[in-house]
C-alpha cells in the first residue's frame, strides 16, 4: 500500500472507533452544529467529538501542528475529508475562527499572534464573530464608518455593525474599523477584541425564517488595548492595511458559503420518489417534478466536481485568485434552487410553520434561510461584478 | 488524482492547440465547407493527425498507439471543438477504438494499423430514429451460415459516407427494449447489400443514412460476445459521450472567447459595450457555467480512466451539463454580437451550428438527464 492508502485505512479505522454514534447522524438544522466557546451549549456527543478531534489537530487538519492543527498534507487532508463524508461523521467544530480569522492570521499574523490566537480556535475554546457590515456599508463595504481613534496604549471604538452572525454568542470579534477618515480602502484596520469589553452591546435581528442568529452590534467608547502581550498586537497586519486582510479573507468566506451547492443528499428524486409514489415503470409519479429533480441532480453533481477542482487548483496555486467569487455565486444560486424544489415537493405539508410533524417548520425555515446565501458574504451581483472585472477583464467593471 | 491536467496532459494540450490552430482552424473548416467536400474533412489533415499520434491515442502502446485514456482524448477533442476542426477523430480514434478495445485480438490487428496510419475512418451505426435511443435498437442480425445477415436501417451515422468500416449495433435476439440480445459488428462499408446516403448537416458535418439489405458478415466480425453486446456498446457510448462532451465544451469555450473579444471591441452610445453591466453579468454567469462544465467533463473522464463504477453516471452528468453550458454560450454569443452575429462572415454562428450537431450526438441533455434519474432509481 502507498503511504496515502495506509493513511486512508488508518484514518477510516480511527474515525470508526472514535466518532460517537450521535455525531454520525445527519444534521437536522443549524442548531446541530457544534460551536464551542466560553458559554457553550452541547448536544450529546458534541463535546466528546470536538475534544478528541482537537487532540489530533483534526478540527483544523491542514494547520501546522504548533498552532493546534493536524499538520496534514493537502492530499492527507483531502482524504480525511473524504473519509469523514463517507462515514457520515459530522464536522467536529463550526467556527468563524477556523473558516475566516485563522486563514487571515496564518497569512498576515505575527508568530506571536498565531501562537496566541490560533490554538484556542482549534480547541473550540474561543468563539469569534465577524464585524464587517454596517447599516450604510453593505456591498460597498469599504465605505464603513465605525471609528477607531488612537489613544496612546489603546484605541477607542465607536460605531455600529449589522448582520454580525452570532454576535450575541461570540467571545471575540474580528472587526473592520476606520483609522483614517481621509482615505477609503487605505484607512481601514483589521482589529481583534473581546466582545465582553465595556461598551459592546448586541441586539438580535429576527429574519424571515423566524431565526435570529444575526445581530446589530453597537460600540460605545470601547477601549481596545493595542497589545495583548509581546508581539501580540490587536491589529492584524498593519494599521490602515486592514482592507488587504479583509479582501484575502473574503476569498475564504466565499468559497465556504459556496459549499452549500454541493451539500446534502445526492439525489432529491431518489429521496422523494417513495413518498410521491411511482408509475408502473418505477418513475417518480409527477413528470414535471421528476424532470426538475433530475436537473437538480445534475447541477449538484456538476457543482461537486467543480468544488473538487476548485479545491485542488486552489491548493496547488493554479486557480485564478478571483475564482472564489465565481464559486460563491454558483454554489449559492444552486442551493437556493435546490430548496425551492424541496418546498415544491413538500406541497402544503411543509407550509406548517409550527407543527410537530414538520419539526417546527424546519423545511420552510431552511428554505427561507437559503435566500440569504446570495446576499451574505457579498451578493451574487457583486460576485458577478468581480468576475467581470478580475477574471474576464471587462472594461469599466 | 487532482482534478486538473497533469504536466503531460498540459503538454498534450499545448501541442493539440498548436496543431488545430495551425492546421485545422476555422478558415480550414470554411474552405472545406465551401468546396462542398463530399467527406466534409481533409484526408491530408487526417494523415497529419496520425503523424501526431492522435489517431492512436487510445490504442495501447503494445499495439503501436499512445496508450492514453479518456482525459487525454478529451484534451484533443476540446481543441477540435474550439477550432471547429473537421475530422473523424471522435468516431474513429475515440468511440470506434474503444469498441475495438473491447473486442478480440484478431479484430484489433485487422483495424488498428489503418487507424494508426490515418488511412482508415470508422463510423458508428447506432441510431435508428431522430433521437438517440440505444435501448430501442431494432435492426436485426440473424444467423446465416457461420456468420450473420444484417437487415435494417441506421441514421445519423456521422462520417458514414467516408468510413471504410462501420461499428454496427444490431439485435441477434430479443426485441427493442430488452437488455440482452444486442451484438456489435465491425462491417466493411463495401459489403454487398449495404447502401449509404450521405447528407450534409446544419454544421456542415457529413452523416449517412445506411441501409442493410441482407448484408452478410463472418462470425469474426462480432465485437465482444453474441447477444451480450450491451457491455461493448456501453463502453463505446461512454467513450463517445465523454468525448463529445469534451468537444462541445471546446465549442462553448471558443464561442465565449470570441464573444468576450467582440464586446471588448464594439462601441455604442460612445461606450465599449462590455462596460454595460447587463452584458457583464450574463457573460460572468456564462463563465461560471463553463467552468462547472469543464470540471464535470474532466471528472467523468478521470472516472472512466479509473474504471469507477459510477463513471457512467458522471458521463451522463457531463454530457448534459456541458451541453447546456455550451448551448448558453452560443446563444448568448449570437445575441451579444447583434446583427453581425447573424452573418455567415462572423464565426459565432458556426459555433452555434456545431453545438446543435454535437447536442444530438449520443444523446442530448434531456436524454442524459432522464438517464441520471433512472440511475438514481426514480
Ligand atoms: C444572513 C446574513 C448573515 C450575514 N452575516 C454577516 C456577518 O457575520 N458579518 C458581517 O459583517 N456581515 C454579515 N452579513 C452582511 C452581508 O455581507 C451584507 O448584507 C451584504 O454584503 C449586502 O449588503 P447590504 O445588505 O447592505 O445590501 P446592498 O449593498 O444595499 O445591496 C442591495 C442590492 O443592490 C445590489 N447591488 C449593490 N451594489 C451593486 C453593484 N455595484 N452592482 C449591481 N448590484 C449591486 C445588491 O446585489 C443587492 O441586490 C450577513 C447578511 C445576511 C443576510
Amino acid at each position: 500500500m502507498s503511504d496515502l492508502e495506509t493513511f486512508r485505512a488508518e484514518t477510516a479505522a480511527w474515525l470508526e472507533a472514535n466518532c460517537p454514534p450521535e455525531m454520525r447522524e445527519p444534521m437536522v438544522d443549524e442548531s446541530d452544529a457544534c460551536w464551542g466557546g466560553r458559554n457553550p451549549t452541547y448536544k450529546p456527543g458534541q463535546k466528546e467529538w470536538m475534544d478528541i478531534m482537537a487532540e489530533k489537530g483534526w478540527t483544523v487538519p491542514d494547520w501546522p501542528k504548533e498552532y493546534g492543527g493536524g499538520g496534514l498534507s493537502r492530499a492527507e487532508a483531502k482524504i480525511l475529508g473524504q473519509e469523514m463524508a463517507r462515514l457520515r461523521c459530522r464536522s467536529p467544530l463550526s467556527s468563524f475562527g477556523i473558516w475566516m480569522l485563522g486563514p487571515a492570521l496564518l497569512h498576515f499574523g505575527t508568530e506571536e499572534q498565531k501562537k496566541h490566537f490560533l490554538p484556542p480556535i482549534a480547541r473550540g475554546e474561543i468563539r469569534w464573530c465577524q464585524g464587517y457590515s454596517e447599516p450604510g456599508s453593505g456591498s460597498d463595504l469599504a465605505s464603513l464608518q465605525t471609528s477607531a481613534v488612537d489613544a496612546g496604549d489603546h484605541f477607542v471604538i465607536n460605531g455600529q455593525k449589522i448582520w454580525t452572525s452570532y454576535a450575541d454568542k461570540a467571545d471575540w470579534i474580528f472587526c473592520l474599523t476606520r483609522t483614517d477618515k481621509n482615505e477609503k480602502h487605505k484607512g481601514i484596520s483589521f482589529m481583534l477584541f473581546d466582545m465582553a469589553s465595556e461598551g459592546v452591546t448586541t441586539k438580535p435581528i429576527v429574519l424571515i425564517s423566524g431565526q435570529s442568529a444575526f445581530c446589530e452590534t453597537f460600540f460605545d467608547d470601547v477601549k481596545v488595548p493595542k497589545s495583548y502581550g509581546e508581539g501580540v498586537s490587536s491589529v492584524v497586519f498593519e494599521v490602515n492595511r486592514g482592507w488587504d486582510v479583509a479582501k484575502y479573507l473574503l476569498g475564504h468566506e466565499r468559497s465556504m458559503i459556496s459549499g452549500g451547492g454541493s451539500e446534502g443528499a445526492t439525489s432529491l428524486g431518489a429521496k422523494f420518489a417513495d413518498q410521491y409514489g411511482r408509475d408502473d415503470m418505477g418513475r417518480l409519479d409527477d413528470p414535471m417534478l421528476r424532470a426538475q429533480m433530475a436537473d437538480m441532480d445534475i447541477e449538484v453533481l456538476a457543482f461537486r466536481a467543480m468544488a473538487e477542482r476548485f479545491g485542488d487548483t486552489f491548493k496547488a496555486g493554479l486557480c485564478h485568485p478571483a475564482q472564489p467569487n465565481m464559486m460563491k455565486y454558483a454554489g449559492t444560486e444552486i442551493n437556493k434552487r435546490r430548496h425551492e424544489l424541496i418546498m415544491s415537493a413538500g406541497g402544503s405539508e411543509v407550509l406548517e410553520w409550527e407543527s410537530e410533524a414538520t419539526n417546527g417548520g424546519l423545511t420552510a425555515r431552511s428554505w427561507l434561510r437559503t435566500k440569504a446565501n446570495s446576499i451574505e458574504g457579498g451578493t451574487s451581483e457583486v460576485m458577478l461584478n468581480v468576475v467581470s472585472k478580475q477574471i474576464l477583464q471587462l472594461p469599466g467593471a | 488524482m487532482p482534478l486538473y491536467l497533469n504536466d503531460d496532459q498540459q503538454m498534450l494540450q499545448d501541442s493539440a492547440a498548436d496543431f488545430m490552430k495551425g492546421e485545422g482552424d476555422v478558415a480550414h473548416f470554411r474552405k472545406f465547407r465551401d468546396m462542398n467536400c463530399k467527406d466534409g474533412f481533409s484526408h491530408d489533415l487526417w494523415k497529419k493527425f496520425a503523424e501526431m499520434g492522435f489517431t492512436g491515442i487510445m490504442i495501447s502502446e503494445d499495439e503501436g498507439g499512445l496508450g492514453l485514456g479518456h482525459v487525454d482524448a478529451g484534451v484533443v477533442l476540446e481543441q477540435i471543438g474550439r477550432n471547429l476542426t473537421p475530422s473523424p477523430f471522435l468516431t474513429t480514434a475515440v468511440a470506434g477504438v474503444e469498441a475495438l478495445n473491447a473486442g478480440g485480438k484478431a479484430l484489433r490487428e485487422k483495424y488498428f494499423p489503418g487507424i494508426l496510419s490515418g488511412d482508415s475512418v470508422l463510423a458508428l451505426a447506432i441510431d435508428e430514429a431522430a433521437k438517440h435511443r440505444p435501448d430501442q435498437i431494432n435492426m436485426s442480425a440473424s444467423r446465416e451460415g457461420n456468420g450473420f445477415k444484417l437487415d435494417g436501417k441506421k441514421q445519423f451515422v456521422v462520417q458514414g459516407g467516408s468510413a471504410d468500416t462501420l461499428i454496427v449495433a444490431a439485435r441477434t435476439s430479443g426485441s427493442a427494449g430488452d437488455d440482452k440480445g444486442l451484438t456489435l459488428f465491425a462491417v466493411d462499408t463495401n459489403a454487398a447489400g449495404l447502401t449509404r446516403n450521405s447528407v450534409r448537416l446544419v454544421d456542415s458535418a457529413m452523416a449517412a443514412h445506411v441501409e442493410f439489405d441482407g448484408v452478410l458478415v463472418d462470425a469474426d466480425a462480432v465485437i465482444g460476445e453474441v447477444d451480450d453486446g450491451d457491455a461493448v456498446l456501453k463502453r463505446m457510448l461512454n467513450a463517445g459521450r465523454a468525448g463529445s462532451a469534451a468537444e462541445i465544451l471546446g465549442v462553448g469555450a471558443g464561442a465565449m472567447d470570441i464573444t468576450v473579444d467582440y464586446v471588448k471591441g464594439r462601441k455604442q452610445f460612445d461606450k465599449i459595450i462590455a462596460t454595460f453591466q447587463s452584458l457583464q453579468h450574463r457573460i460572468s454567469h456564462l463563465y461560471s457555467e463553463m467552468e462547472i462544465a469543464r470540471a464535470t467533463v474532466l471528472k467523468a473522464q478521470q472516472m472512466l480512466d479509473e474504471g469507477s463504477s459510477k463513471a457512467e453516471l458522471m458521463v451522463s452528468v457531463a454530457k448534459a451539463k456541458a451541453g447546456r453550458a455550451t448551448a448558453l454560450s452560443v446563444k448568448e454569443g449570437v445575441q451579444m454580437h447583434g446583427g453581425v452575429g447573424m452573418t455567415d462572415e462572423y464565426d459565432i454562428g458556426l459555433y452555434m451550428k456545431r453545438d446543435r450537431g454535437l447536442q444530438e450526438f449520443m444523446g442530448d441533455a434531456n436524454y442524459h438527464t432522464n438517464l441520471v434519474a433512472e440511475m438514481h432509481g426514480y
